[in-house]
C-alpha cells in the first residue's frame, strides 16, 4: 500500500535511490527497482532463472534507461550466451555493436591452473574497470562469481577479495547484480550473502504436485519497504513476469453501469438491465446445464457491443467451442475473425495455479478486455488445494475489478451437493451467483435457473426454465402447478390442458352470451306489442273524449241559437236568409 | 618493461627451436608482482638455460590484453610453448609447483 506512495515521491523523503529493472513486476515488489549503486545478490538453484534474470536487467537497462552494461559471464561463453536469450528477443550482438552491451567470459579451469604462492584478484578489478570505462556502464553482472571458488584453492584469498570487490564495485557507483548457487542450509553455497548486504533476491523453483512454479521472494532489501511475499514469475518469450503484488486496499472503483448477459430472460431476473460492469459473476451447475452456452452468450453480448472479451477455455479447445456454440445459434467465429473475442486455451495441468495466474494477467493486460470468461475453474482443483484456488481467484477477482473488467466464471458442482458452495468456495467472493441446474422429473431432465445471488440490484427469486434452442438461450416461467413445478414437457401438456379447458370455458360463455340476446330480443319484441296496444287504448280514449268536446261545442252552439230565436228580433233579419234557404 | 622487448625480440628469432614462450601478467609495483617478476626470473635462468622468451605484462597499462588471456588472479605466468599451455598464478615462490607447471618437474 505504502509502495505506491514511495514510488511516486522517493526523492522528496531522501530514501534509497533506485534503478529501474525494466522488469514486469519486479519493479512493483521492489518499489522502484534495484538500490542504485549498490550490488544485489540474486540467488536460487540451478535452472531458476538467475541468469535471464540478470541479464534481461542488463539489456532493459541498455534498451530502455539507457544504461550500458557489463555481463560477466563465469559460466557460458559470449556467443552461448547470445544464442540463450535470442529466443527472449534480445540481441545482444547489436547491443555489443551500439556499446550499450559488454560480455566479458571469464573462464577458469582448475586443471589448466597451478598455484604457485600468493596472488590476489587484482586482474578480475582491471578486467571490469577496464570494461565499465570502456562503456561507460551503469550496471554490471557478475554471472555466477561463485565458480571462482571452483577455480582457485586459496579461499581466505578470495573472500577478502572479494569483499574488496563489492566495496570497489560500490565505489564505481554501478548498480551491480551477483548471482550464486543456493547452498545448503544457507542462501549461496559460498555464503556471499554475508558480503551483499543491500539487497537479496531469492529464486525458487519449486514442483508441487509434478507442476513447476518459479517463485521469487526479497529476502531483504535495505534502507526501503518491499514487498515481502513470495511471488510466482514467469519466463515465456518476452522474458520475465513477476506477478505483481495483489492490491490489498479494497478500494476498487465502482461503476454502476451495467451490461446484459446476452439472454434476455436472464437481464430480466437481474432486475432487468443485466450485471454490473466490473462485476463478477459465477455460473455453477452440474454436467450439461448449460454453463458454456451461458458464457458463450455472454461473450457473443459483450462482441455485439464491439467491446473487446478474453475467453479462457480450460477445458475445450477453441474451434470445439465455436461449432458447439454454432449449433445454437451463436456465432463467435465473426467476432475472433474481427478481433474482438480472443481465445486463450490452455490445460490447468499445463502449470502451476499461480503461473495461470501470470498468464491470464499477462493475456489481460495485452489485450485489455471488457469481458472476461474462465470457463471452467472447476479443473484447477486438481493442481492445488481449495484454498489455494481460492486465493489465486481472489486476486483474479481483485485484478479484473480494478481494471473495470466484467468477468464469468463457470463451475462444475457435484450432483450430491447443488445449492451447496461450490468446490473451489469462490460464492462469497462474486457478486452474482446463478444456479443452472436439473429438475428431473416425469422421466425427463430439464434445466432449471435460478439467481443464487446478485449484490446490489434487485433480483428475481423465481426458479426458471432455462432452454437452449437453435437460436439462443431462453427462459420461460415454470409452471407452478397443484402438483408443484412442472418442466419440459409436463409443463407444455399442462399448458395445452389449460389452453382445452379455455377454449371449452370460452364456448360456454359464447352461448350464454347469445342466450341472453335472444332473450332480450323477445323482451324486447313483447315490449313494442304493448307499447301499440297502449297507443291503440289511447287513441281510444282520446276518441271519446273529442267526441264529447264536439258534443259539448254542438250543444253550446244550438243553447246560443235557442236563446237567439227567443229574443226574436234580432234573429229576423238572419231568419229571412235562413227561412230563404230553407225554402 | 624492458623484459619485455628483449623477449618480444627473442621470440622472433627463436620460436622454432622449442624454446619456452612465458609470459607473466603483473599489476605494477605490488609485492606480489615485484616477486613474481624475481621469482621468474631466477627459476628460468636456473632451470632453462636461457632458453626461453619471457614477456612481462602491466595489465594497468594495457587491460585490453587482460581480457584476451582471461587474466583473473594475477600474477599470472602463461606458458604459450611448449604444448601444452599452462597457467600460473601467485608469486612464483613455490618452485616446485612452478617447475611443474613448465612440465619440468620430473627434470629436477
Amino acid at each position: 500500500m505504502s509502495k505506491s506512495q514511495k514510488k511516486k515521491e522517493p526523492v522528496l523523503y531522501g530514501t534509497l535511490p533506485k534503478a529501474l529493472t525494466g522488469i514486469t513486476g519486479l519493479d512493483e515488489i521492489t518499489g522502484g527497482g534495484l538500490p542504485l549503486g549498490r550490488p544485489t545478490l540474486i540467488c536460487g538453484e540451478a535452472g531458476c532463472g538467475k541468469t535471464l534474470m540478470s541479464i534481461e536487467f542488463i539489456v532493459r537497462g541498455a534498451v530502455q534507461y539507457n544504461e550500458p552494461g557489463v555481463f560477466v559471464a563465469f559460466e557460458e561463453k559470449s556467443d552461448e550466451l547470445a544464442m540463450n536469450v535470442a529466443s527472449l528477443g534480445f540481441d545482444l550482438k547489436k547491443l555489443q555493436a551500439e556499446n550499450k552491451l559488454k560480455i566479458d567470459h571469464v573462464h577458469i579451469d582448475r586443471s589448466e591452473i597451478e598455484e604457485t604462492g600468493e596472488y590476489d584478484l587484482e586482474g578480475l578489478f582491471i578486467r571490469l574497470g577496464y570494461a565499465i570505462d570502456s562503456i561507460g556502464a551503469k550496471r554490471v553482472v557478475l554471472d555466477t562469481l561463485e565458480n571462482l571458488f571452483s577455480g582457485l584453492d586459496n579461499q581466505a584469498v578470495l573472500r577478502t577479495e572479494l569483499r574488496r570487490l563489492f566495496t570497489w564495485l560500490k565505489e564505481k557507483g554501478v548498480t551491480a547484480i551477483i548471482t550464486g548457487e543456493r547452498g545448503e542450509g544457507s542462501l549461496t553455497r559460498q555464503g556471499l550473502e554475508e558480503y551483499v548486504s543491500d539487497c537479496v533476491i531469492l529464486l525458487d523453483n519449486r514442483v508441487v504436485n509434478q507442476i513447476t512454479t518459479r517463485r521469487l521472494r526479497v529476502i531483504k532489501y535495505r534502507g526501503t519497504v518491499h514487498g515481502t511475499n513470495e511471488y510466482p514469475f514467469l519466463i515465456d518469450e518476452d522474458g520475465i513476469s513477476v506477478l505483481p503484488v495483489t492490491s490489498l486496499k479494497m478500494a476498487n472503483k465502482v461503476s454502476t453501469d451495467r451490461v446484459s448477459t446476452g439472454v434476455s430472460g436472464l437481464d430480466n431476473m437481474l432486475g432487468g438491465k443485466g450485471l454490473y460492469r466490473g462485476g463478477s459473476v459465477l455460473v455453477s451447475g452440474t454436467a450439461g446445464t448449460g454453463k458454456t452456452s451461458l458464457a458463450a452468450s455472454f461473450a457473443n453480448e459483450a462482441c455485439n457491443r464491439k467491446e473487446k472479451c478474453v475467453y479462457f477455455a480450460m477445458e475445450e479447445s477453441p474451434n470445439q467451442i465455436i461449432r458447439n456454440i454454432r449449433s445454437i445459434g451463436i456465432d463467435l467465429q465473426k467476432h475472433v475473425d474481427s478481433g474482438l473475442l480472443y481465445f486463450n486455451a490452455s490445460r490447468p495441468n499445463l502449470y502451476g495455479l499461480e503461473m495461470h495466474l501470470v498468464a491470464m494477467h499477462k493475456c489481460i493486460k495485452q489485450y485489455k478486455p471488457s469481458v472476461v470468461i474462465i470457463d471452467p475453474i472447476t479443473n484447477f482443483i486438481n493442481i492445488g488445494s481449495v484454498s489455494e484456488v481460492k486465493n489465486m481467484l481472489v486476486r483474479m477477482i481483485d485484478f479484473l475489478q480494478e481494471e473495470q473488467i466484467s468477468v464469468m466464471f463457470t463451475a462444475l458442482s457435484l450432483n450430491t451437493i447443488v445449492n451447496e458452495q461450490t468446490d473451489e468456495g469462490v460464492s462469497s467472493l462474486v457478486d452474482a451467483w446463478i444456479l443452472v441446474r436439473d429438475i428431473e422429473f416425469n422421466g425427463e431432465r430439464n434445466r432449471g435457473l435460478y439467481v443464487m445471488k446478485s449484490r446490489g440490484m434487485k433480483h428475481s427469486n423465481q426458479v426458471r426454465e432455462f432452454i437452449i434452442t437453435d437460436t439462443g438461450l431462453q427462459l420461460v416461467d415454470v409452471y407452478l402447478g397443484p402438483d408443484g413445478i412442472l418442466t419440459g414437457s409436463a409443463r407444455e401438456q399442462q399448458m395445452l390442458l389449460e389452453r382445452t379447458g379455455e377454449a371449452i370455458r370460452s364456448s360456454a360463455v359464447n352461448r350464454k352470451d347469445r342466450e341472453i340476446i335472444r332473450k332480450r330480443k323477445v323482451l324486447e319484441a313483447k315490449i313494442a306489442s304493448l307499447h301499440t296496444e297502449f297507443e291503440s287504448v289511447e287513441e281510444e280514449l282520446n276518441k271519446v273524449y273529442l267526441e264529447e268536446e264536439l258534443k259539448k261545442e254542438i250543444l253550446n252552439k244550438n243553447r246560443e241559437e235557442v236563446m237567439r230565436m227567443r229574443r226574436g228580433e234580432t234573429a229576423e233579419n238572419k231568419e229571412k236568409t235562413k227561412t230563404s234557404r230553407k225554402k | 618493461m624492458a623484459d619485455k622487448n628483449e623477449g618480444l625480440n627473442k621470440k622472433n628469432n627463436d620460436t622454432a627451436a622449442g624454446a619456452y614462450v612465458l609470459r607473466l601478467f603483473i599489476t605494477g609495483a605490488s609485492p606480489n608482482s615485484i616477486r613474481a617478476v624475481e621469482n621468474v626470473k631466477s627459476i628460468c635462468e636456473k632451470y632453462l638455460n636461457g632458453n626461453y622468451e619471457l614477456e612481462v605484462i602491466d595489465i594497468h597499462q594495457q587491460p585490453e590484453l587482460a581480457e584476451g588471456e582471461d587474466v583473473i588472479a594475477v600474477p599470472l605466468m602463461i606458458k604459450k610453448a611448449p604444448y601444452p599451455e599452462r597457467r600460473m598464478i601467485g608469486d612464483m615462490s613455490d618452485t616446485h609447483r612452478v617447475l611443474k607447471g613448465l612440465g619440468l618437474a620430473n627434470n629436477s
